[in-house]
């Protein structure tokens, strides 16, 4: 029998409909033992001494408030910073709240002891960085790369003036 | 009374070099100055998503080789940052730069400074370069005012760029001009960078500020659009007055951007930038370390040699640097220093000159002259480089050697000079041979000359004979004037004087 794959295709509006989703995919799938189950006994067959390594029941706990650093304030001077650095509109108050509780999650990793731990910033980094031969292998390619600008100007791209200045201050403060 | 210092000046450079190399610094796309708009550009130059940086092998290596000709220390790890900023021309909005750990660090130029032009004034300098690193150039953003648009081409984006970034060492603009112009010497000779800041291939911002000799550094400005170095000179000068003037009457210098004039020859600010940039550097993810090797042994068993950047290896390719040949040629051919400075500075003139130095048998002091003078002055005057010299050294080195067996004077050589720049395709002699240029070497005939000129000007003989030795130089002179210049001073002198005293 095909799961009805309509499920999978929809894509939930709201994080939260997934577990609903879910768990009718659960009920499509337990209806239908034939595969499932002779996958499972299969398995049974050839490893008695099988042990998951997915804990059967969740390990994490909660972190104690005090084990992280105090939370952090996003004062509308800093709203004004990031939507000019960045580009984003915090649209209102909401958007500001939900970034201050992301940094509250993110601090969670200040739990973590990284005493004599080296820093990582790329999962490469045990991995020799190739270097190119210094040849000509691409370009000539304007009239495609023009197709996708909305506006271009004989082989140009078209940009406004120098950058549009954000809205001022003030009328941030009216907003939020 | 407190005798208050007096305020100087404080230059800092920051310098972006092209890379001389086929393609870019992280992509296949070619690199050459003027072209169709935006025909040198790959899917990767255009940030389009899902396209990676793949560094170029060239690149590296002009970054280590120029880092090693600068006295530097080559980081044997350095890492790729972003730098984030949004600009029309950078697509992507984050420019690949390393700044945390550079390519090169800690080295110095080296370079001489002549006060004005008084070339026996000159005095060795050196200004330490706080690091070297490897950036992607922008693209090209032309503005139009009256549509209120901008076209952008982003042939240029992309481009490897080595940023030199100098310590605040010098005081004026004319120490940062000599800087830069032994900085484009060392680079046109490695051939990582063709140094030429006409054409954007060296773009030189300055960072000044003024203060008084002791106390901590002023706030300083930074000055862009610099298109030469006599610019460059102007350009610094301009900024330490005007803030030596703002300071004395009392105010305070902002620390703002300034673009420079040169039809005014002053610095102008630009807009406003809203504040103090905050790039929120990050580490690209793309690009794992950058990892150069020592020598060839210390290459890892798992990496291809041939694909590996190794020091030992560049070093041995390093060619002969601007003031090691400038000591060779004083010291081989005994030529003054400040000539040397106008051979080498001129590109091919220094084997132009040997190569007339071993055709002739002429003292190479002889042949720098016409070299220096004759030689460049033509050049000059056509607008031509060595290379186009319609005066091969072979004809010139000819010349020089009819000159010292004495079968020409060097007056008249002068002549034969330019008749040689207008018509190469004759030989020497011939050219001499047809207006009758030759020297007159007949005593007989030089006797007589002389008798006739000493009969002509009895007065001047009597002078002579009466001590004044200055008038023989107007008897040489008559002698000169009716030879036509084929007559040897040294000579006519030996004559008149036999037959005067």
């Amino acid at each position: 029998m095909m799961c009805n794959l309509g499920l999978w295709a929809m894509r939930p509006a709201h994080h939260r409909r997934c577990v609903l989703f879910l768990s009718a995919l659960r009920a499509v799938l337990s209806a239908n033992r034939t595969s499932w189950s002779r996958y499972r006994s299969k398995r049974e067959l050839s490893s008695s001494a099988w042990t998951s390594k997915v804990p059967q029941v969740p390990s994490w706990e909660p972190i104690a408030e005090h084990q992280l650093p105090p939370a952090t304030k996003i004062s509308p001077e800093l709203v004004d910073k990031l939507e000019r650095l960045a580009l984003v509109d915090f649209g209102s108050k909401e958007g500001v709240e939900c970034l201050e509780k992301a940094i509250t999650f993110a601090n969670q990793l200040h739990a973590v002891n990284t005493d004599g731990v080296e820093p990582m910033d790329s999962v490469l980094e045990d991995r020799e960085l190739y270097l190119r031969d210094d040849s000509v292998t691409e370009g000539e390619c304007a009239d495609k790369l023009l197709q996708l600008a909305k506006h271009s100007l004989e082989e140009y791209y078209l940009a406004p003036p120098g950058n549009i200045p954000l809205p001022k201050s003030e009328e941030r403060s009216a907003v939020l | 009374m407190v005798i208050v210092p007096q305020l100087v000046g404080v230059v800092g450079l920051e310098i972006h070099a092209q890379i001389q190399s086929k393609s870019k610094l992280f992509s296949g796309s070619q690199v050459r100055f003027m072209s169709p708009p935006n025909s040198l550009v790959s899917h990767f130059d255009a940030s389009l998503p899902g396209t990676l940086p793949v560094l170029n092998h060239r690149c590296v290596e002009a970054a280590v080789l120029t880092g090693l000709a600068l006295n530097c220390t080559i980081n044997k790890r350095s890492l790729f940052d972003r730098k984030h900023y949004f600009y029309a021309d950078m697509p992507a909005g984050f420019q690949i730069t390393q700044q945390r750990i550079p390519i090169a660090v800690n080295g110095t130029l080296v370079y001489n400074h002549f006060e004005g032009h008084k070339w026996n004034h000159g005095m060795t300098k050196s200004v330490k370069i706080k690091q070297i690193q490897l950036e992607q150039d922008s693209g090209k953003s032309l503005h139009d005012e009256e549509r209120s648009q901008t076209l952008i081409d982003l042939n240029r984006a992309g481009v490897g760029l080595m940023e030199l970034v100098m310590e605040p060492d010098m005081c004026g603009g004319e120490e940062a001009a000599s800087a830069v112009r032994e900085l484009q010497l060392i680079l046109q000779t490695l051939g990582t960078c063709q140094a030429n800041m006409s054409e954007g291939q060296l773009r030189v911002d300055a960072n000044v500020s003024v203060h008084r000799p002791g106390d901590p550094l002023g706030v300083r400005t930074e000055v862009k659009n610099i298109n030469s170095v006599r610019h460059l000179a102007k350009a610094i000068d301009y900024e330490i007055q005007r803030q030596m003037k703002v300071l004395r009457s009392g105010g305070t210098v902002i620390n703002e951007t300034r673009a420079f004039d040169s039809k005014s020859s002053t610095t102008i600010a630009m807009r406003d930038k809203e504040g103090l940039q905050d790039y929120r550097f990050m580490p690209e993810p793309n690009l794992p370390p950058l990892f150069v090797y020592e020598t060839e042994d210390s290459v890892p068993a798992g990496v291809d040699s041939a694909q590996a950047v190794v020091v030992e290896r560049l070093i041995s390719c390093l060619p002969e640097m601007p003031a090691q040949k400038r000591m060779r040629l004083v010291e081989t051919y005994d030529i003054q220093l400040e000539h040397s400075f106008t051979l080498v500075n001129e590109e091919g003139l220094v084997d132009y000159f040997e190569s007339v130095v071993q055709k002739t048998k002429a003292k190479p002091r002889k042949v720098i002259g016409w070299v220096l003078d004759d030689l460049m002055r033509n050049l000059n005057l056509h607008n031509l480089n060595v290379s186009q010299s319609p005066l091969s050294p072979e004809a010139l080195a000819q010349m020089i050697d009819l000159i010292e067996s004495g079968r020409i004077s060097s007056p008249v050589a002068k002549q034969v000079f330019q008749e040689m720049w207008k018509a190469p395709e004759l030989p020497v002699e011939q050219i001499i041979e047809e207006r009758d240029w030759w020297m007159i070497s007949d005593v007989e005939q030089l006797r007589a000359l002389c008798q006739r000129i000493v009969d002509g000007h009895p007065e001047a003989v009597q002078l002579i004979k009466g001590g004044n030795k200055r008038v023989m130089n107007k008897l040489i002179g008559e002698i000169h004037k009716v030879t036509k210049g084929r007559t040897d001073p040294v000579q006519v002198v030996a004559i008149l004087e036999e037959m005067i005293f």
